[in-house]
C-alpha cells in the first residue's frame, strides 16, 4: 500500500526578488496532524515561504508540494483542502459576516453551507455578528471572522501568518484554544508563522527558526530550549536573531 | 462535521470543472451584495451616462435645427453617446469589480481559493453586463422621453453592436486587470482612462474619413470603429451593414485572445514577483 504524501514538503526552496534572496535553499517536511511554528525576525523569509506554499509566489528554484500536489503548478488539485489566514489580506469589509462566509463557502465548494455557517457561528461565537458589516467589527471580532473564513472548508492544511497579531491577551488566548481544538479534532496540519513565542510554545510541537532566508534551527521546543540553554523560546529567538546562539556554540 | 466537494476527483473539461458554475455564482453574489450595500455605487452607475446623454442630446437638438445634414442624421449623436457608454461602462464595470478586490485587499483570498482565473474573468464579465444594465437602461428610457431617440428601435442591429462593443470592453478590462495584478494600485489610473485612448481613434462621433489618411488604418484595426460606422450607416443611410459587424467580430476574437494571453502572462509575472500578496502601489 502506498504511503500518503506529506501534507507539506519544501525541498531546497529558493526565492530571489531581483537580487535579494528572500528564501535561500530551505527544506522541511511536515507530518500529518502536526502543528509547526515558523519563527524569524522581520525579513527572515517566513511570509515568502508561506506564500510559496500557498501557490501565490513562484519559486526561483526548488520544489514545494502540498498533499502531493506541486505548487503552484498543480494547486487546483488541493486548494479546496487548504486555507489560510494572513494580515496581508482581509475579508471584504462592506459585506456582512454571513455574506462573506457564504461567498467563501461557495468558492470552496462547501456542502450544506447553511449548516456549516451555523456550526462556525457557534464554535467561534459569531452568532450575534452574522448580519453586521465586517468593517464595523472590532479587531478581535474581525480576527474571529478571518478564522471562520480560514476554517470554512474544514481544511486539512492550514497556513496561519500571525493569527493573533493585534489582539488583546484574552481574545488571543481564545483563538489559540480554538485552533488547538480544531487541530486535535480534524488532525489538520498547521504551519504557523508568529512573533508570539508564548503562542508558539503552546501550540507547536516543532519549531523552525529562519534568519535571512535560511533555516537556523529546526527542533521541538524542549530540545531548542535545551540546545540554547534557555528557559523560554523568546530567549532562544533573541539568541538566534542577535547571533549569540551561534557565538555560544563556537565558544563551546 | 460537514463534507467538502472533492473537486479534484471531478471531471475537468477545458479547465471548467463541476464547481465552476458555483464559484462564478459566488463571485457574482459577492458583487451583488456589494452593490446592494452601497447606494452611492448604484447612483454612480446612472449619474454619468445620464449627464452625457442629456448634454449630447441637447447638442444634437441644436445642430439639427441649424443644419440640414444633421436634421437628416437624426439621433447619431445620442446613438453614438449610448453606444460609447456601452463600450466605456462595460470596461469600467469589469475593471471596477476587479478593483473592488484590490481596494478591499481580498485578491490574496481569491487567488488562494479554488477559484480559477477563467472563472473569475467570467464572473467579472457577467457583472459588467449587470452594472451596465443598471446604469444604461434608465438612460435609454430617458433618451426616448427627452429626445425621442429609441435605441431599441435599432432592432437586431443593436444586438450586433452591443455584442461587439462588450467583447472589446471585456478584452480591455481583462488586460487592465492583469496590469493591476502585476503592478498593484499604481496601475489604477489606467482602469479609468485607457478607454479614452480609443475615443478619437474609433471615430465615435465622426466618420473614419475625417481622420488623416495615415491614421485611418489604425482606426480600422479597432473593432469599435466598425460598430460606430455601422451605426451611422443605419441612422443616416438606413442600411444595416453585416459585413462591418463580421469584421468587428473577427478583430474582437483576436483582441480577446490577446487579452487573455496577456492576463495569464501578467498573472504568472505577479506570482514571480510576489505581487499577489500586496495590494498597494
Amino acid at each position: 500500500m502506498l504511503a500518503s504524501p506529506p501534507p507539506i514538503s519544501v525541498d531546497r526552496l529558493v526565492k530571489i526578488y531581483k537580487t535579494v534572496a528572500a528564501v535561500d535553499g530551505i527544506s522541511f517536511t511536515l507530518k500529518p496532524g502536526s502543528v509547526t511554528g515558523l519563527l524569524g525576525g522581520n525579513g527572515a523569509g517566513k511570509t515568502t515561504t508561506i506564500a510559496t506554499i500557498m501557490g501565490l509566489v513562484l519559486p526561483t528554484s526548488g520544489r514545494v508540494t502540498v498533499l502531493g500536489a506541486e505548487m503552484p503548478k498543480e494547486r487546483y488539485r488541493v486548494l479546496h483542502r487548504m486555507n489560510f489566514e494572513s494580515p496581508y489580506v482581509e475579508v471584504p469589509m462592506r459585506l456582512t459576516v454571513r455574506q462573506n462566509l457564504t461567498v467563501f463557502g461557495m468558492l470552496y465548494g462547501v456542502e450544506d453551507l447553511r449548516g456549516r455557517l451555523a456550526e462556525l457561528a457557534r464554535q467561534l461565537d459569531l452568532a450575534d455578528l452574522l448580519d453586521r458589516p465586517t468593517g464595523k467589527l472590532s479587531a478581535g471580532q474581525k480576527t474571529r471572522v478571518a478564522l471562520a473564513k480560514a476554517l470554512i472548508n474544514n481544511p486539512d492544511v492550514l497556513l496561519l501568518d500571525e493569527p493573533t497579531a493585534s489582539l488583546d491577551p484574552d481574545t488571543a488566548d481564545w483563538v489559540r484554544g480554538h485552533l488547538e481544538r480544531y487541530c486535535r479534532e480534524r488532525r489538520a496540519t498547521v504551519l504557523l508563522a508568529s512573533h508570539n513565542m508564548l503562542e508558539v510554545e503552546r501550540l507547536c510541537e516543532r519549531v523552525i527558526i529562519m534568519k535571512r532566508g535560511r533555516i537556523e534551527d529546526d527542533d521541538t521546543p524542549p530540545k531548542l530550549l535545551a540546545h540554547y540553554g534557555r528557559r523560554t523560546l523568546e530567549e532562544v529567538f533573541l539568541d538566534v536573531a542577535r547571533g549569540s546562539g551561534i557565538q555560544r556554540e563556537a565558544a563551546q | 462535521m460537514t463534507d467538502r466537494v472533492d473537486s479534484a476527483a471531478l471531471p475537468a473539461i477545458g479547465g471548467w470543472t463541476h464547481g465552476s458554475l458555483r464559484r462564478i455564482a459566488a463571485m457574482m453574489l459577492r458583487y451583488w451584495y456589494l452593490l446592494r450595500s452601497s447606494w452611492p455605487r448604484l447612483i454612480d452607475l446612472v449619474y454619468w451616462p445620464t449627464v452625457q446623454m442629456v448634454t449630447w442630446g441637447f447638442l444634437q437638438y441644436y445642430v439639427a435645427t441649424n443644419a440640414g445634414f444633421f436634421a437628416r442624421a437624426g439621433g447619431t449623436f445620442i446613438g453614438a453617446v449610448l453606444l460609447w457608454d456601452i463600450l466605456f461602462r462595460g470596461q469600467l464595470g469589469f475593471s471596477i469589480s476587479f478593483l473592488e478586490e484590490m481596494w478591499s485587499r481580498n485578491i490574496g483570498n481569491l487567488m488562494m481559493s479554488p477559484l480559477r482565473p477563467h472563472e473569475f474573468i467570467a464572473a467579472l464579465m457577467v457583472m459588467s453586463v449587470v452594472r451596465l444594465s443598471v446604469g444604461l437602461i434608465p438612460v435609454t428610457l430617458l433618451a426616448i422621453a427627452f429626445f425621442g431617440f429609441n435605441l431599441y428601435g435599432l432592432g437586431l442591429a443593436l444586438v450586433a453592436f452591443f455584442f461587439n462593443l462588450m467583447l472589446t470592453s471585456w478584452a480591455i478590462g481583462i488586460f487592465v486587470s492583469g496590469l493591476l495584478l502585476r503592478n498593484g494600485m499604481g496601475a489604477e489610473n489606467l482602469a479609468w482612462s485607457i478607454m479614452f485612448l480609443f475615443m478619437p481613434l474609433t471615430c465615435v462621433y465622426y466618420p473614419v474619413t475625417t481622420l488623416p489618411g495615415w491614421l485611418q488604418p489604425v482606426a480600422w484595426a479597432l473593432p469599435p470603429t466598425y460598430v460606430f460606422e455601422g451605426m451611422r450607416a443605419l441612422l443616416i443611410d438606413k442600411v444595416f451593414r453585416p459585413d462591418l459587424m463580421i469584421d468587428a467580430l473577427e478583430l474582437n476574437a483576436v483582441l480577446f485572445a490577446a487579452a487573455l494571453f496577456g492576463f495569464l502572462k501578467l498573472l504568472k509575472s505577479a506570482r514571480r514577483h510576489g505581487s499577489l500578496m500586496q495590494s498597494g502601489e
